[in-house]
C-alpha cells in the first residue's frame, strides 16, 4: 500500500500550460519524501495533487493516475480522501475552522464530521494532541495562539483524521525559528510514532536534511533530480534549480573553496 | 485521566453547560423566545406590543443579572431612535395636532406618539437581541442547532461569521496601517477619507477571497462534506417544560401576528 503518482500531468482550469508534467512518485508508510524547488516550480500543486484536492475539489485536468492505497483520487469523494491523506498548508490561520471555542474542539472538528461515536472522537482528539505534545493548549482559544502553536494545532487536527499519509506544504514558512523548531521536532516524532508516510515541501533544507530519506527537486513542473536526501541536497546544481543547500553543504563548499583538506572536511561533516 | 473502562467524554471546558436563571435554559429555547419577542414587538399595534415585550425583557434581565451589560446595546440604538424621533415628530404625514411652532418647524402630537411607539419597538428588538447574546454563547447555540439536525453548512456559516468578524476588523486595521505607511491619507475631510479608504477595499476583499479558497480546501481535508450528522459533544438540558415553552411562544406569536393583521387587536392601546 502506498501513495502513488504515475505519469501525472495536471493543468489548472482555464490555464493553457500544465503546472505539473509527468510526475511519478511513491510514498510508502513510515517514509519521508522531501520536495524542493524554486518558487512557482509546482510544489504546492504537487501537494494538492497528492492529497487528492486537485482536481476533485479545485477542478482542473489530470492525466495519469494518483492513487492513495489503491483508491484513485479522480472520482473519489473528498471525505474518503481526507481519511487516507491529510494535508497541512503554509498558513495556519486559514486551516483552522474558525468555529471552535477551544483547541480541543478544533482538533475534534474532523472526527466529528465523520459522525464517529463520541468515545472515538474523544480518543482520537486526545491522541492527536498527545502525539504533538500540545495537550496544554487544549483549553486555549485557537485564534489566540502563536504561529508555531497554531501550526501544531492545525497538524493535530489533520492527525485526528488518522490518515496513512501526510502532505505538508511548507509547514514552517511563516514561522520564526522557535516555531520552526517546534514543528520540526513534531515531524520527527510523527514519523517514528504514527507510521504515516510524509511528503514534505520545504525551502528550509536543513529541516529536510534531518527528517527525509528521499528527496526530489522540482523545476518548471518537472522532476529534475531524485535520490537519497543526502545525495540530492548535496548536489552542486541546487543553486541552479533555485534551492538553497543545507548549511552543512554550504559550509563544506566554502571550506573546499578555502582549501581545507579532505580529512578536515570529513571531520566537519561528522560533527554533531 | 479517566479510567480506561469509563465512557470517554470531552473535557469539562468543552461546551460547558451554563447555569443560572434564564442562562440555564436550552440555547434553542432562548433563540425561540428572542425571535418571538422581536416579532411581537413589531407586529402588535400601538403601545401594547412593545411595552409588553419590554416588560418581559426587563424581568428576564433582572433574573439573569444582566444589568449594566445592556447599556452598550441601548447606546447602539441611539442614532436610529434619535432619527426616528426627529423625523416622525416633525414630519409625520397628515398630522394637524401641532404641539408648538418653532419657526418653520411644527412638531405634532400624532407624530410624537408614532415616534415614541417606533422607538419602543426598536428598543424591544435591540433588547431581545441583547438578552439572547448576553445569555447564550454562539457556539452553544450552534451546537444545539446542529444536534437538532440543522444543515452543517448553515451552522458553520453562523459559527464562522461570529468568530470571523473580529478577524476581518483586525485585518482591515492591518491593511490600513500598511497603506498609511505608504503615504495614504485616511484622515481629515470626509472626501479625503473616502479616497483613502477605497484602496483598502481591494486587498481586504481579495485577501479574504484567497483565505476562503484555502479554508475550503482545509475543510474538505477534514471531511466537512461528509454525509450524516456531526457527532454531538455535549447535550444541553432540554426537558418537557422547555419544549412546551417553545411551542407556546411560537403559537402565541403566530396567533398575535394573524390577529394583528386581521385588525382584531384594534382594541389594544
Amino acid at each position: 500500500m502506498s501513495l502513488i503518482l504515475r505519469d501525472a500531468t495536471y493543468r489548472y482550469a482555464g490555464v493553457g500550460h500544465p503546472a505539473l508534467t509527468d510526475i511519478s512518485l511513491e510514498i510508502v508508510p513510515g517514509s519521508v519524501l522531501a520536495v524542493v524547488g524554486a518558487n512557482e516550480a509546482g510544489k504546492s500543486t504537487l501537494c494538492l495533487l497528492a492529497a487528492g484536492l486537485a482536481p476533485t475539489t479545485i477542478g482542473g485536468e489530470l492525466r495519469g493516475t494518483v492513487e492513495i492505497d489503491g483508491l484513485a483520487t479522480i472520482g473519489a469523494r473528498p471525505p474518503e480522501l481526507a481519511q487516507r491523506c491529510g494535508i497541512l498548508f503554509q498558513n495556519a490561520e486559514t486551516q483552522l475552522s474558525g468555529t471552535a471555542a477551544t483547541v480541543w474542539e478544533e482538533v475534534a472538528f474532523g472526527p466529528r464530521n465523520l459522525s464517529l461515536p463520541l468515545d472515538e472522537v474523544v480518543e482520537r482528539t486526545e491522541a492527536a494532541l498527545s502525539a504533538l505534545g500540545v495537550e496544554e493548549l487544549a483549553p486555549r482559544d485557537p485564534g489566540r495562539l502563536s504561529g508555531g502553536q497554531a501550526q501544531l494545532v492545525a497538524l493535530a487536527a489533520v492527525l485526528a483524521m488518522r490518515p496513512a499519509y501526510l502532505v505538508l506544504d511548507e509547514p514552517t514558512s511563516q514561522l520564526d525559528p522557535q516555531g520552526t523548531q517546534l514543528v520540526g521536532s513534531a515531524l520527527q516524532r510523527l514519523t517514528q510514532e504514527s507510521g504515516a508516510g510524509l511528503l514534505v515541501v520545504e525551502h528550509k533544507t536543513d529541516l529536510l536534511a534531518s527528517i527525509a530519506e528521499e528527496c526530489v527537486v522540482l523545476a518548471d513542473g518537472k522532476i529534475v533530480a531524485r535520490g537519497s536526501a543526502g545525495d540530492v541536497l548535496a548536489d552542486p546544481r541546487l543553486d541552479e534549480w533555485g534551492v538553497e543547500p543545507p548549511s552543512t553543504a554550504r559550509i563544506e563548499r566554502a571550506a573546499r573553496s578555502a582549501g581545507v583538506q579532505e580529512p578536515m572536511l570529513s571531520a566537519l561533516a561528522t560533527r554533531p | 485521566m479517566q479510567p480506561s473502562d469509563a465512557r470517554r467524554t470531552p473535557p469539562d471546558f468543552v461546551q460547558p453547560i451554563p447555569t443560572g436563571p434564564y442562562r440555564g435554559l436550552n440555547p434553542t429555547t432562548k433563540l425561540v423566545i428572542a425571535v418571538a419577542e422581536a416579532l411581537v414587538a413589531f407586529t402588535v399595534r400601538g403601545w401594547t406590543g412593545p411595552l409588553a415585550v419590554l416588560l418581559v425583557l426587563a424581568t428576564t434581565a433582572v433574573a439573569a443579572r444582566l444589568g449594566r451589560r445592556l447599556v452598550p446595546f441601548v447606546i447602539a440604538t441611539v442614532p436610529l431612535t434619535a432619527s426616528i424621533l426627529l423625523v416622525n415628530t416633525f414630519l409625520f404625514p397628515g398630522a394637524t395636532d401641532v404641539i408648538l411652532r418653532i419657526g418653520p418647524f411644527t412638531p405634532t402630537w400624532s407624530g410624537l406618539e408614532a415616534a415614541l411607539q417606533a422607538t419602543l419597538r426598536v428598543m424591544a428588538f435591540a433588547m431581545s437581541v441583547a438578552v439572547l447574546v448576553l445569555t447564550t454563547r454562539p457556539d452553544e447555540l450552534v451546537a444545539d442547532l446542529e444536534r437538532r439536525g440543522a444543515p452543517r453548512g448553515v451552522t458553520f456559516v453562523i459559527g464562522a461569521t461570529v468568530r470571523t468578524i473580529p478577524r476581518v476588523v483586525q485585518r482591515a486595521g492591518e491593511i490600513t496601517d500598511a497603506q498609511r505607511a505608504r503615504g495614504l491619507d485616511t484622515q481629515g475631510r470626509l472626501w479625503r477619507r473616502v479616497r483613502g479608504v477605497l484602496p483598502l477595499a481591494a486587498p481586504l476583499i481579495f485577501g479574504s477571497l484567497n483565505e476562503v479558497e484555502e479554508l475550503t480546501m482545509a475543510l474538505e481535508a477534514r471531511a466537512f462534506s461528509a454525509a450524516g450528522r456531526r457527532t454531538t459533544l455535549r447535550v444541553f438540558p432540554d426537558g418537557t417544560g422547555q419544549r412546551q415553552l417553545r411551542w407556546a411562544a411560537a403559537l402565541l406569536t403566530a396567533a398575535l401576528i394573524v390577529l394583528s393583521i386581521a385588525g382584531r387587536l384594534a382594541f389594544l392601546p
